[in-house]
């Protein structure tokens, strides 16, 4: 396995040109300059709102300097809330070249995707000179999210993905599930799998913490599709979304942004901290695509029931399909088929084992079916977190 | 004895669920008990592996996911009509729209 090294030292699986709107009014000219780049490898993401939002601010940060990203344009209005000065000093201190354009002052739309068009194709040119180096298993961040869950996603993708992880963190990759909505029910069982009992203690409250939001908002992370496809309560689809966890020790309670330092396995805490003030802790399964890969993972592993067709800017997404109705359905959407756990013609650990291959040759370059469709979805939202306490990352294995 | 079309996820489990679509009329045999179902199942729904009393915590994967809101027979289908979440109620596209 080879990733392109960057000049923080970290390593990508993919080497891309990113381009970013920092408010909705820039959206169009952003678009514009990736759909008329040549290079597949030119992807769009932004941020649509226009009030300054520190937590929203952290995201562009670390998604602008992902192992993934080589280089990056920030297409700004030039009159919005977001910070652009500071993002830009942010990726320029990763050592990724950035250019800045300034929509009111590019002389508007046409003006600024000639512009961009130009700078993109330099940006392509300097990432197709980045080197490529030995990459270990150990050097991995894989995220895991379910969406469209139904009664057979804890049968069959949830664990089989659990399966992958206890094998990549044999290996010493780092591996983040979620989140915290979709785990009420599930605390104590966590807790007391943490390597620690301060963690243990911080999980519990951190599920807490997810119970009163919902509450709050009147609504769990429950869909009508969950229904349908058998899943009766909020605890219900929390345990089958909890096997996605594997079996090993948790290691750390991180929050968006923040980056595993080391292996093992990494509980990701989604929900606002204090009174709810930004409506729901992730209004769609890739907001929290988004915010795994803002911490650093280079591949997402995606269980569905119901079936999802979406993939992921920056990072690959590779779909685990746990319903085989919905298999054969979707089949062109979906890279694994663990709907043979349901039919019996598979066990648990061959669908994991097959996952875990698909993993390894994801990060050496094969292209997921969502990335060969095209798919490159992101939302970024806002949020409010305090820093995180020091027993949540403990350095201790 | 279990039939192939519903599975025992957790041995603790008080409900089974379904692999294969089963049609209202169907004989299976659990819990070396014959049995008819009485409205159809689909894949990923639950039926009650013993008779449940109302207030009775519904487990599944070892683990409570709820509990009943009535008596359930054994054999009956354990969905939003009889049980209920013990933390967060679950809405459907239904109930948002007073189509229940």
């Amino acid at each position: 396995m080879q990733g392109y090294l960057r000049a923080d030292g970290r390593k990508g699986i993919r080497n891309l040109v990113l381009v970013t709107y920092l408010v909705e009014c820039a959206h169009h000219v952003a678009r514009e300059i990736v759909n008329q780049s040549e290079s597949d490898d030119v992807q769009l993401i932004g941020f649509p709102g226009c009030y300054p939002n520190e937590y929203s601010l952290n995201i562009m940060e670390n998604l602008c300097s992902h192992p993934n990203v080589a280089g990056v344009l920030v297409v700004s209005l030039g009159c919005e809330g977001f910070n652009r000065e500071q993002l830009s000093q942010t990726i320029a201190a990763s050592g990724r070249p950035v250019e800045t354009l300034v929509i009111q002052k590019a002389g508007g739309t046409k003006s600024t995707i000639a512009a961009g068009l130009d700078r993109v194709k330099d940006l392509v040119s300097a990432a197709q000179k980045c080197e490529m180096v030995a990459m270990d298993m150990s050097e991995l961040i894989v995220g895991t999210i379910c969406g469209g869950s139904d009664g057979t996603s804890g049968i069959g993708a949830n664990p089989a993905v659990g399966h992958c992880f206890d094998r990549l963190i044999e290996q010493g990759s780092a591996c983040i599930f979620e989140e915290t909505g979709e785990l009420i029910g599930c605390e104590q069982i966590m807790a007391d799998r943490a390597i620690t009992p301060e963690l243990g203690e911080e999980i519990m409250k951190s599920v807490e913490k997810a119970e009163n939001y919902y509450t709050l908002m009147g609504y769990g992370s429950f869909a009508p599709g969950n229904a349908e496809g058998g899943l009766t309560t909020q605890e219900e689809k929390s345990m089958g979304a909890y096997a996605k966890s594997g079996s090993s020790k948790i290691h750390g309670l991180i929050k968006p942004g923040d980056i595993p330092k080391q292996g093992g396995l990494y509980l990701m805490d989604v929900v606002p901290d204090d009174t709810p003030l930004f409506g729901f802790p992730n209004i769609s399964d890739n907001a929290e695509i988004m915010e795994m890969i803002a911490s650093g993972s280079h591949l997402i592993l995606f269980t569905t029931g119901r079936g999802s067709v979406v993939g992921s800017a920056i990072s690959p997404v590779i779909k685990v399909c746990a319903n085989p109705e919905t298999y054969e359905n979707l089949s062109d959407d979906m890279d694994i088929n663990a709907g043979k756990v349901i039919t019996g013609t598979a066990t648990i650990a061959q669908v994991g084992d097959e996952v875990f291959d698909l993993v390894a040759q994801v990060a050496s370059g094969k292209q997921t079916k969502s990335e060969e469709l095209g798919h490159q979805e992101s939302i970024i939202t806002y949020k409010r977190f305090e820093a995180i306490g020091p027993s949540c990352l403990p350095t201790v294995r | 004895m279990i039939d192939q079309r519903f599975v025992l996820l957790s041995k603790e489990d008080n409900v089974f669920v379904c692999c294969e679509q089963v049609k209202a009329g169907v004989e299976v045999c659990l819990e070396e008990r014959m049995l008819t179902i009485q409205t159809e199942i689909n894949v990923g729904h639950k039926i009650a592996r013993f008779d449940l009393i109302q207030g009775d915590k519904v487990i599944k994967y070892g683990a409570p996911i709820g509990s009943t809101t009535e008596n359930i027979a054994f054999g009956e289908h354990v969905h939003m009509h009889n049980m209920k979440s013990d933390y967060i109620a679950s809405h459907t596209r239904q109930k948002r729209a007073g189509e229940e």
